[in-house]
């Protein structure tokens, strides 16, 4: 019945070096991956276009819902309930659930990747805008900042270390993910993985698999960096205090990991 | 026909994939029905169970020790992270090239998904547990096996919790893909559309989503029944 665990197809290896170690499926084969880099710039490509898209889309919609019910309470428990299903959802089953609506292609990958990261975001900027310190907030209203320049000027601001640390997540999460967007037909890295309707060969799973890994990792030191750049104020407080600083943004990254 | 309309005979005609057999594509096998439903549900359930399992064996006590002597947060961490960077086809392709296909190989690969929020959390849930309870249990005479398992475990329980239910997610959606390494599972509908048809991915995709919810529903039933009435009310008054 698994048709899926599939022999290797030989078309795949057609114009290319064929060497023993091709032949012999070897660990890894250095001359193949040189001759053949060229077929993963294209995959990592449309991986990029996949994540940036759907992290892009998903924290414009998490924090749309996060500043809507900010003042509404009554709209949080909806909102966490709606986005807890769609996090739960397995990708590649909403992949084709999507299907029949949308059909094949990278907007149907993208649609279900951005569902994902909606609950990873939408918490993260939730739990930052509930740790803002009363202080500031009746700060702000001691100088007669209306609601919306409190959100804006105060709240945000004080919340961005939580709502990068959400999107940190929800990017490396989604690098992760979007191999499986080839089964929507939405291309990406697991073009790679399963090419040639194969998963058997070793070096082009090393390779496929080794730079979405390494994907995921460039993003997070990327956002990292932004954080520092964005929050100068958080290195200072840290510097003061390191140890308990450090254990309170980790709680924070696992509260933030986790609905 | 109009948007709405397919969508409705899609599910429709899944629907009836679910309960009716009917020949496969191929033609030669029967596919379908309520019988191979039950039967690739209980597939993925053993896997997902069995990759629960072994996740929860590992992570669980690695957690709490490393959470009762304070130590390794950087380890704790630092898996955490890493297994939200493992993507689950390349794991499973990992496995079929490199390691083998079987039960006790997909089951690893599925706990390797599972460990990470369930060690980070249980980490950070010991962590988290107030102090002055571990030095009150300590002042009572509690041996420090007994410190772990009857004041650390409980009022850890809620966040350790929320990492077993992150840890079902990612192994129950790994779980949908382990027919790419032999072992059967509901994903076999999605995955072999040569064998069961549109009608036969979209009752897959379904099963998978209706499982997964299901899986949900379960573990945060289960969180709320092990979160400790004390902590509760110091929630409700905080």
């Amino acid at each position: 019945m698994t048709a899926l665990v599939a022999q290797l197809d030989p078309s795949f290896f057609r114009d290319r070096s064929e060497s023993d170690c091709i032949r012999e499926n070897g660990a890894f084969c250095l001359d193949w991956a040189l001759d053949n880099l060229d077929r993963y710039v294209t995959p990592t490509l449309e991986h990029l276009v996949l994540v940036v898209v759907s992290v892009a889309l998903g924290f414009a919609l998490a924090f749309a819902m996060a500043l809507l019910s900010h003042r509404r309470r009554w709209l949080v428990p909806p909102f966490l309930g709606l986005t807890g299903v769609l996090y739960t959802i397995p990708s590649l089953a909403f992949f084709f659930l999507l299907l029949p609506i949308t059909g094949r292609g990278a907007d149907t990958a993208i649609i279900a990747l951005t569902a994902y990261n909606l609950q990873i975001i939408y918490r993260n900027v939730m739990a930052g805008l509930a740790n803002v310190p009363a202080a500031a907030t009746d700060a702000g209203r001691g100088m007669g900042m209306t609601e919306r320049q409190l959100t804006w000027r105060v709240e945000l601001p004080l919340a961005l270390p939580e709502i990068i640390a959400g999107v940190r997540i929800a990017t490396v999460s989604t690098v992760a993910i979007a191999t499986l967007a080839v089964f929507a037909g939405g291309g990406g890295l697991g073009s790679e993985l399963i090419a040639g309707s194969n998963i058997t060969f070793r070096t082009g799973v090393a390779i496929a698999g080794g730079i979405a890994i390494a994907m995921a990792i460039a993003f997070d030191l990327l956002l990292v960096l932004l954080q520092r750049r964005l929050v100068p104020w958080r290195l200072a407080a840290e510097r003061r205090s390191r140890e308990g600083a450090r254990f309170a943004s980790l709680v924070r990254r696992v509260r933030g990991a986790v609905p | 026909m109009s948007l709405p309309l397919a969508f409705l005979d899609a599910v429709g005609g899944a629907i009836d994939f679910i309960f009716n057999p009917r020949e496969s594509l191929g033609g030669g096998a029967e596919v379908g029905g309520l019988g191979q439903v039950g039967e690739l549900t209980l597939d993925h359930l053993e896997l997902t169970f069995a990759g629960l399992a072994v996740s929860l064996a590992v992570a669980l006590p690695l957690g709490l020790y490393l959470g009762h002597r304070g130590r390794g947060e950087f380890l704790a961490v630092a898996i955490g992270n890493a297994g939200r960077a493992i993507p689950e086809l390349a794991l499973i392709a990992f496995l079929v090239a490199y390691v083998g296909t079987g039960f006790l190989n997909v089951t690893i690969a599925l706990a390797i998904l599972g460990i990470p929020p369930i060690l980070t959390n249980a980490f950070v849930g010991v962590r988290q547990v107030d102090r002055t309870a571990v030095e009150a249990a300590r002042g009572m005479g509690m041996s420090e096996l007994g410190i772990v398992a009857r004041v650390e475990l409980p009022l850890a329980a809620p966040t350790i919790m929320t990492g077993v239910r992150t840890a079902a997610i990612n192994v129950v959606a790994t779980a949908t893909i382990a027919p790419l390494a032999g072992q059967l599972s509901l994903g076999d509908f999605i995955l072999a559309r040569n064998v069961y048809g549109d009608e036969g991915v979209l009752a897959g995709a379904i099963l998978v989503a209706l499982l997964a919810l299901a899986f949900e529903l379960v573990l945060a039933a289960v969180q709320r029944a092990l979160t400790p009435r004390g902590l509760e009310l110091a929630r409700e008054a905080g």
